[in-house]
């Protein structure tokens, strides 16, 4: 077992991990931070992306000693700090980019990672910038949709809700 | 003006703000005080007998508290089918044992031979590397015409044969068929398969058992679509644990499609494993592991034969098709290939005569059941391609062939058995062909053309049956269940209102859809009203929700159960205004004297149930709590007209989805935002069948798609925007809210859609093309090109 610390929403913490607990499990089980999602095991689904030092990371390929010292940013971090949605969380209520859920905190940590880079993507930015995020509920429409809109594009050009 | 609350409204989901924050509680969310931890070791080979399975080792490993295996089971039922198909010569289908742990034979790769529950999931893990096992593989059965050979190897010793049934429908039409098709003025015939899929929800499955000694309760914290139906068949066929000893818990579930429909062997596992121990259990499946062991979908091969008169008039279909089981009956396995999918095979055409024949089959594999659609995917995608084909050969346009055969007349009683209520087929093509601006395809291919590409139109149309029903009819087809819904609607004494309904909301939004139904009937508004779902303690025994059942049936049971308040509200409400009951009228939420100004609010009315100092005790209870079972009188029918456009690259056979369309007929609409999302995520699905997913074994019965780097799932750039509209509405004639369900549509829908598509711009390319199978890869375009 080793030490490790980093901050993670602001917060600095700190706990006993073995050298394979992954930077998810960390969050997860240790620090009961249960927004942040594992769809798979081999790093292909995103439902598991974070922010390490401001960088979208896929938590469930990184070891937790591999964040050591590192901020961390989750899901449970983005909202305004008067607890209403974010830009990106309140445009993906408003187009219903979501459905079951499962993949949203991932979504929502991908799309601030891109909008960050590129604050007025394409269509095909963003549907290039997704294909690490996997979703099974929305056939990614109203996702796409809720980026667009959270970077200031107008949507109401493109088809239906 | 859209209205802005009610039925017809779009509010935002209020579930979204958990889901958003990360604040869901997930199954896997979930630890207990003094949990362990269950490591299932699998079987590694397709087909095998257990020589031994020597635990000696393992059990000295650090944190290890107990090894399970298939002896633990003895005494244990085995996991049960909910559905019995008779075959066409009046014998029951064959029905394998299914233990809870493999017993004397594994029989498929994933087949769990071992638990090991330890204190935690690694101490779990390593010490099921350490068990021995000695297991004799044995030649496997894998290709279904194989499987029937004589001298096949046999999935199960005990069985006759792999054959599982030999299902005809409708019989008595048999030679009737053959006839038609013999004398008939043109016949199409294809072979086709219907690919094999895996469901993948997102969420994998978790599953954690409890048990308190002190009440003797056991409780189940499982990814279910459908927690009363884990709870009976769990606890009345597997560990015999009676009801009132049993609670299942289904908290947020991050998708389901279907595969979370089904009781399987590790939540049986953990519930037994608790009680055992005396101690929480825990499991929670790695992606790898929902490969090996969530029930998959379709594999079906077919040989469909469509007979048309001079006039182009169908006359008769045929079918024959082989169903793929697996390696054990799942729970409602036997009935996708039967009466989900025989029973609509007339589609939205008038054709008097029809036989389907469908041989289900064992084979080493994980077993197959319901997956989104089930049974009317493969019933739709045939008779959309085989119209197609027959289009073409005919040299007519495959628009004009479907018009002409379109039924035009409701109700229609089709020769398979059921009776569609309503639909208004020409409506939604028309719809369809102008959304999808199909006068404007020629321009468009043009354009592609001179870019090099091929372009393609693909049309289809679909029928589907939602809200399977009625009990009684479903009991004589084999289903071992009814296929009811219930609601309790438990009005407080200031006027909020608690739903405690039998369906379940696994991202469907039921908690934002189900109060505006409520809402608008009593004229309150929708934040007065909560929806409780998921837990078999604090919910009345309900079906769950698939099938699109949920607000067909669902709804329904909550109207009814709200009617009952209404009724019952008005009789208070009489006797606070001392007015005769028959002249109270409610409206926005107040009740008043026709034809005068004397009213009563709700919320008095709520409150003189629960406070009645002044109440007709002689007449009403107290309180202000009803249930309904809502049982329907027939399936409900959604239908629809897709059109998908894609380019074809030449040089590389490569697909490119240009557009696509879907025109749907769901009846009337209750969030039509949610209705969009259901199809958006359906089409989606669909192109993933159509175009990437393929769940691969080899000869020996190694499953080679078993992660996402082998098993394409759809991405944000494999599909475009989508085009939907669902304004042809014809509401169902026999429930109270005329709804119909669209949950499945679009992945019924879409995949002939875009086959049809693909082979029209093939085909303008001047290739012989008839069909390529799903999914149509690179590989297959391009080998069918230089074929
Ligand atoms: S859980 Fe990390 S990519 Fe799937
Ligand atoms: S909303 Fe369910 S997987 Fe994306």
């Amino acid at each position: 077992m080793t030490q490790v610390t980093m901050t993670v929403n602001g917060k600095a913490v700190s706990g006993e991990v073995e050298g394979r607990t992954l930077l998810s499990t960390f969050l997860r089980e240790h620090l009961g931070l249960t927004g942040t999602h594992v769809g798979c095991d081999t790093a292909q689904c995103g439902a598991c992306t974070v922010h390490v030092d401001g960088k979208a990371v896929k938590s469930c390929n990184m070891l937790a000693l591999e964040a050591d010292g590192a901020s961390v940013d989750t899901i449970e971090g983005q909202a305004n700090p008067d607890g209403s949605l974010n830009a990106i969380q309140a445009a993906f209520q408003e187009h219903h980019g979501l459905q079951c859920g499962f993949c949203t905190p991932g979504m929502v940590m991908a799309a601030a990672a891109l909008l960050k880079e590129n604050p007025k993507p394409t269509e095909a930015e963003i549907r290039h910038h997704l294909s690490g995020n996997l979703c099974r509920c929305t056939g990614y429409h109203n996702i796409v949709k809720a980026i667009m809109a959270a970077s200031g594009q107008d949507v109401a050009a493109v088809a239906a809700e | 003006m859209p209205k802005d609350h009610g039925i017809g409204a779009s509010p935002k989901r209020r579930e979204d703000l958990r889901f958003l924050t990360g604040a869901g509680n997930y199954t896997d969310d979930i630890n207990l005080n003094g949990q362990a931890y269950v490591h299932f070791l699998r079987s590694d080979v397709a087909h095998g007998k257990i020589n031994k399975v020597d635990t000696s080792d393992a059990e000295k490993m650090p944190g290890v508290l107990r090894i399970f295996t298939g002896a633990d089971f003895e005494g244990v039922g085995g996991l049960p089918c909910g559905w019995q198909v008779t075959d066409r010569f009046g014998q029951p289908m064959q029905e394998p044992a299914h233990p809870v742990l493999a017993q004397g034979k594994v029989r498929h790769v994933g087949d769990p031979i071992a638990a090991v529950v330890a204190e935690t999931p690694e101490q779990a893990r390593d010490a099921a590397e350490a068990i021995v096992l000695d297991i004799e593989e044995l030649p496997a059965v894998v290709d279904m015409k194989a499987a029937l050979e004589d001298g096949a190897p046999k999935v199960h010793d005990d069985l006759t044969s792999n054959l599982c049934y030999d299902w005809g429908f409708v019989e008595e039409n048999r030679e009737a068929v053959d006839e038609a098709i013999k004398n008939a003025a043109h016949v199409t015939t294809l072979e086709l398969v219907n690919n094999r899929l895996v469901a993948n929800p997102m969420e994998p499955r978790v599953a954690i058992g409890d048990y308190n000694p002190a009440t003797d309760e056991s409780t189940l914290y499982t990814t279910s679509q459908n927690p009363h139906v884990i709870r009976l068949l769990m606890g009345a066929f597997v560990l015999g644990i009676p009801e009132h000893k049993l609670r299942v818990v289904a908290p947020d579930v991050g998708g389901g499609f279907g595969s979370k429909i089904f009781h399987y062997a590790e939540e049986a596992f953990c519930t037994f494993a608790a009680k055992q121990l005396k101690r929480p259990v825990k499991w929670t499946a790695t992606r790898s592991e929902a490969f090996m062991t969530d029930a998959h979908g379709r594999d079906h091969v077919t040989k469909i034969e469509l007979a048309l008169d001079a006039d182009h008039n169908f006359t008769a279909i045929r079918t024959e098709t082989h169903a793929n089981m697996g390696a054990y009956l799942s729970t409602f396995a036997p009935s996708v290939p039967t009466w989900l999918h025989g029973t609509l095979m007339a589609g939205n055409y008038r054709t008097p005569l029809i036989y389907v024949n469908v041989k289900a089959v064992f084979t080493n594999t994980v077993p197959v059941d319901a997956y989104r659609g089930a049974g009317r995917p493969e019933a739709t995608f045939q008779l959309e391609r085989v119209i197609d084909k027959a289009a073409r050969e005919l040299g007519v346009d495959p628009i004009e062939l479907r018009r002409k055969n379109f039924i035009t007349e409701f109700p229609y009683a089709t020769p398979v058995a059921v009776e569609y209520d309503t639909g208004n087929y020409h409506a939604t093509m028309d719809k369809l062909i102008e959304i999808a601006d199909i006068a404007g395809f020629p321009a468009r291919r043009a354009e592609s053309e001179k870019r090099g590409k091929l372009r393609g139109l693909g049309i289809n149309c679909y029928i589907e049956a939602c809200g399977i029903a009625p009990s009684n009819l479903v009991g004589q087809l084999g289903a071992r269940a009814g296929l009811y819904e219930s609601a309790t609607v438990r009005v407080n004494a200031t006027g909020g209102i608690v739903v405690m309904t039998g369906s379940h909301s696994h991202g469907q939004g039921h908690e934002t859809s189900f109060p505006q139904v409520i809402a608008e009937m009593i004229g309150i508004d929708e934040s007065m009203v909560e929806i409780v779902h998921g837990d078999t303690a604090n919910t009345p025994m309900g079906m769950g929700t698939y099938g699109s059942r949920s607000i067909a049936v669902g709804g329904s049971a909550m109207v009814r159960a709200t009617e009952k308040i209404i009724n019952k509200a008005k009789k208070i409400a009489a006797h606070l205004l001392e007015a005769s009951e028959a002249d109270i009228e409610l409206k926005d939420g107040q009740f008043s004297v026709a034809g005068t100004d004397k009213s009563v609010a709700w919320g008095d009315v709520c409150l003189a149930a629960y406070v009645p100092h002044n109440y007709p005790l002689e007449d009403i209870e107290p309180g202000l709590e009803e249930t309904a079972f809502y049982d329907p009188a027939n399936f409900t029918y959604p239908s629809g007209a897709y059109a998908c456009e894609v380019e074809v690259d030449p040089d590389t056979g490569k697909v490119t989805i240009e557009s696509f369309a879907a025109a749907d007929d769901f009846g009337n609409i209750i969030n039509p935002m949610i209705v969009d999302g259901q199809v958006h995520g359906g089409i989606g699905q669909g192109i993933g069948q159509a175009l990437l997913e393929n769940c691969v074994y080899d000869e020996n019965g190694q499953l080679l798609s078993a992660s996402y780097m082998d098993y394409a799932m759809p991405r944000a750039d494999d599909v475009p925007f989508y085009k939907v509209d669902h304004s042809c509405q014809t509401p169902c004639t026999h429930n109270p809210l005329g709804v119909k369900g669209c949950g499945e549509a679009g992945a019924i829908g879409s995949p002939p859609a875009v086959v049809n598509a693909v082979i029209d711009a093939l085909q303008s390319g001047g290739y012989k093309v008839d069909h390529i199978d799903m999914p149509v890869s690179p590989a297959r375009v391009w080998a069918a090109m230089h074929g």
